[in-house]
């Protein structure tokens, strides 16, 4: 019944809230969130924008998939980015990725909510994606400034929501917080849901780097001193900005294979993101400053 | 005794594979984050550069389970699980969400919480402890919120010799615990710490022939979703177009079949189901848990809060009912003050009339009690300002569970679950009269309004009102004046100085304020009312009669140094608790109707304003 229940959650904060909004972003969940957002409100139109915060350093291939899904679908887009980052050239590779996510995501996004006066944002968070995430509310519940605080979380026994807001607060909801990656790619392939090709094996030109293969997507990623790029079978499990999110070597091209592949893994899924890695408690930090 | 090895499943459909959701509990430090990630790693479901993670950060005693679930950094810093955290995985038999509620005493209301959810709860016991209170009070707050199959797994038998009679003897002590509950018991030894019969069977035990952990928990059947009639309760109205109504929600009970006549309540307007639509076609039915579109042969009037409902078997639509609250906030309860009532998809002011008692649930016998504070459970009477659709918790979970919301803070204050729906209006008539205020003979010279002196203790509220009273009488008006510690010696010589006593105390003072005002008087109340909240209700209940908040604005030092009753002296030797201004806040008003200085006005000057003001106002022609 995970379909149903991310059904009703998404009618419920359409129901509830004066201006909600769909955080897309590009990924897989996205996906399978934005499909189910067509489900739920059929045959009306998903009543809501779709808001994309583009950071520029998004891999080429997510951008043109956005781009085709907004048309093929119809979709109110909204794509936003932090001008003053941008101007002043913030970029992963040179201000590191802690400084960066904070200005060109973080900020990003509470400007962009801000500016369309969003009182709650969806996004496609999974509780089995990391272990704050595994507390993280259905509705959860943001002060002012969209600051997270963990110990103001409202209990939701019986699945029962409070969404009363006071004025400055906001909501995020997530209504895939009881999936898992699992059940995610099964629902993608039940459904044929369209995903961005970045998701399956292909030669890629590649550098590696520690334990990590970083994708070259262009030439802003300067090479380190007697690296060459080399082409390798590898796809994505996840995709966040290209320089920092590392491919796995897969010959998995098709989606029953990265299924399977998915079962023999011993790799958890947010390996591949290196923000991720730098405390332990790295998302939870994030969070309370308005991270997704 | 064969146990099927675990395995990831080898690509089960999403859906269609049965899910158990499981409740892990027990008293803190009987090892369940252990227990549970031991559960895991066994089974083989733990991604290996998590376990690298866990391995890098525990410390000499070896490798530390516990570690791969404590989610928050709080929680690790403390060593303890604070919130209820939400674990996922698959075997080939099933797929289990594992909620894992925290130990402590102060956290009973996230075990609440995350038990509403599961279908089993599994709760342990540390051998060498055996039955602790918090062992008692989980299993009957598991019970309370309706789980029926309970795993007690008796922990750390390592350390007291793997001993059978150690294990019976506990297994002993709970049964009649869990009888008086109406628990099913599944008793299983085990070692978190060594791994016996967690997923592996333990050779240590040769005594416990039953299965091991993983595999009890493959075979226990979840909770069936409550069956019976029809209930569909409306979350929004679809209208894309002129030619398209359709009412979108999830199925509640029963089954909804094309074709259906239905009533919807409150109201019992009768209408048929002519197409139950979905994005993939539409459907012939659709059971409890599916979200789904419902088109009507006729246009009625329904909307988000309305439940459509079997005609033969429907569900009551009340304004009263008698449900257990389990209390979720640091503001304790107060009887009266308006509050929210999350029911369904409803949304409906409410306000707790009485409460019945509080459950002891170590000892599990029903006290009388005035309040209910953080993690306390009790039965309650609850009003509501309009009919709600309800059923009791036992018969239908999706419309017999609430929250009750704070209307200022927006605070979740309890979790509620409806034992009976009273139709009071049904058993108590309002009485009416054909009397109204304007026709009395006050009306002739006076319009009736409530005035409420608010400000600290010795801040001359008394006197201003004894001032104001004389003028008004003087004046051939009608007046009469509400002393708070006056009221105290009658009336409300019950209530003390605690908060949720201040709040009861200034809910009387304005219900007897507004029924003087309804007898046409202008009602006059001096009282501190220190809180902002209870101030706001005391508005709140003066109803269509106007209330004018008049604040008596004497500083502090001011109303220590005249201290005409000795209280501050006193108070500041700690003989008087909860002294407004010593030992309990005053919030002063922020948009006061009239604002006096009660350190340069006289009390004649501040009677003469306040006079101003009914003159201003309408209520009296002069002065």
């Amino acid at each position: 019944m995970l379909e149903a229940e991310a059904i009703h959650i998404l009618r419920e904060t359409e129901a509830v809230f004066r201006r909600p909004v769909l955080l897309y972003s590009i990924g897989k969940d996205s996906s399978v969130l934005l499909h189910l957002a067509r489900k739920a409100f059929y045959p009306g139109p998903i009543p809501f924008k779709v808001v994309h915060v583009d950071t520029t350093w998004k891999f080429r291939e997510m951008i043109a998939f956005r781009d085709e899904q907004a048309r093929a679908l119809g979709l109110d887009l909204v794509v936003h980015t932090n001008e003053e980052g941008l101007a002043a050239g913030l970029s992963p590779v040179t201000h590191g990725a802690g400084l960066y996510t904070h200005a060109m995501k973080t900020v990003a996004l509470r400007q962009v909510l801000d500016r369309l006066g969003a009182d709650a944002a969806i996004g496609g968070a999974r509780r089995d994606e990391e272990k704050s995430r595994a507390k993280e509310r259905i509705f959860s519940v943001r002060a002012p400034g969209h600051r997270w605080d963990p110990k103001m979380q409202r209990p939701e026994p019986w699945g029962l929501a409070n969404t009363q807001l006071v004025e400055g607060e906001t909501m995020r909801v997530f209504p895939l917080s009881n999936w898992t990656e699992h059940d995610v790619w099964a629902y993608i392939r039940a459904e044929a849901i369209p995903v961005v090709p970045l998701y399956f094996a292909r030669e890629r030109p590649v550098v590696r780097r520690g334990d990590n293969l970083i994708m070259v997507n262009d030439d802003r990623l300067p090479l380190e001193p007697g690296e060459v790029p080399q082409m390798m079978r590898v796809r994505f499990r996840t995709l966040g900005c290209y320089p920092l999110t590392a491919a796995i070597r897969s010959d998995a091209e098709t989606l029953d294979a990265v299924i399977a592949e998915l079962h023999g893994t011993r790799r958890s899924e947010r390996a591949g993101r290196l923000i991720d890695g730098e405390r332990s408690e790295s998302i939870e930090a994030k969070k309370m400053e308005g991270y997704f | 005794m064969r146990i099927a090895e675990p395995s990831v499943a080898a690509v089960p459909p999403v859906e269609k594979q049965d899910l158990l959701k499981v409740l892990a509990c027990g008293a803190v430090d009987d090892g369940k984050s252990t227990l549970l990630g031991r559960l895991m790693a066994d089974a083989g479901l733990v991604p290996e550069d998590q376990m690298e993670a866990v391995a890098a950060a525990s410390g000499e005693g070896g490798f530390d389970y516990a570690l791969l679930l404590d989610g928050l950094s709080a929680e690790r810093e403390q060593g303890i699980t604070i919130d209820v955290a939400y674990r996922y995985f698959a075997t080939a038999r099933r797929s289990f969400i594992v909620v894992d509620a925290p130990g402590h005493e102060q956290f009973t209301r996230n075990m609440a919480t995350g038990a509403s959810a599961c279908d089993v709860a599994v709760l342990l016991v540390d051998g060498r402890k055996g039955l602790l209170p918090q062992t008692r009070r989980h299993a009957a707050i598991a019970a309370l919120m309706g789980i029926r199959d309970i795993v007690l797994a008796v922990n750390k038998m390592d350390l007291v010799g793997h001993d059978e009679q150690v294990f019976r003897a506990i297994v002993d002590a709970f049964r009649s615990h869990a009888d008086s509950l109406g628990l099913v018991v599944h008793p299983i030894p085990v070692s978190a710490a060594l791994g016996e019969n967690v997923v592996h069977p333990a050779a240590a035990m040769p005594w416990y022939a039953g299965p091991p952990l993983l595999s009890l928990l493959e075979t226990l059947a979840p909770v069936r979703p409550s069956r019976g009639s029809l209930r569909f309760p409306v979350q929004r109205v679809c209208r894309p177009n002129l030619d398209f109504r359709g009412y979108q929600g999830t199925v509640a009970g029963g089954r909804v079949r094309r074709g259906d006549t239905v009533v919807a309540l409150p109201g019992g307007q009768p209408s048929r189901i002519t197409r139950i639509v979905t994005f993939d076609g539409d459907l012939e039915e659709a059971g409890v848990g599916e979200a789904v579109t419902l088109v009507l042969d006729r246009e009625i009037e329904a909307g988000r809060g309305t439940v459509f409902a079997c005609p033969e078997n429907p569900p009551a639509a009340v304004d009263h009912l008698v449900a257990r609250l389990v209390w979720l906030s640091d503001m304790p309860l107060a009887t009266g003050r308006e509050l929210l009532m999350r029911l369904g998809n409803d949304l409906v002011p409410c306000r707790i009339t009485a409460l019945r008692n509080r459950l002891d649930i170590v000892r599990l016998v029903e006290d009388p009690a005035t309040m209910l504070e953080t993690n306390d459970i009790g039965t309650a009477s609850i009003a509501t300002a309009r009919p709600v659709v309800v059923e009791r918790y036992d018969d239908n979970r999706s419309l017999g569970s609430f929250l009750l919301i704070d209307r200022l803070t927006n605070q979740t204050l309890a979790a509620g679950m409806v034992m009976e729906a009273v139709n009071a209006a049904a058993n108590v008539y309002w009485q009416n009269f054909d009397t109204e205020t304007a026709d009395r003979p006050t009306a002739r010279r006076q319009k009736p309004a409530i005035l409420w002196l608010t400000g600290p203790s010795g801040a001359g509220k008394s006197t201003v009102a004894n001032a104001l009273e004389r003028r008004l009488t003087a004046a051939g008006c009608h007046a009469y004046v509400l002393d708070g510690d006056n009221v105290r010696h009658g009336l409300n010589r019950d209530l003390g100085f605690s908060p949720p006593e201040r709040a009861e105390n200034v809910r009387r003072l304005a219900e007897v304020a507004h029924i003087l005002a309804d007898a046409g008087l202008i009602a006059i109340v001096a009282a501190i009312a220190p809180y902002a909240r209870d101030r706001a209700n005391a508005r709140a209940l003066a109803r269509d009669v106007p209330f004018y908040e008049i604040f008596v604005d004497t500083p502090l030092d001011v109303c220590a140094a005249r201290d005409p009753k000795g209280l501050y002296r006193r108070a500041r030797q700690g003989l008087v608790e909860n002294f407004t201004g010593v030992g309990s806040p005053y919030e002063p008003p922020e948009a006061p109707d009239l604002h006096l200085d009660g350190s340069s006005e006289t009390p004649e000057q501040e009677a003469d304003r306040i006079l101003g003001l009914l003159v201003t106002k309408g209520h009296i022609l002069a002065a």
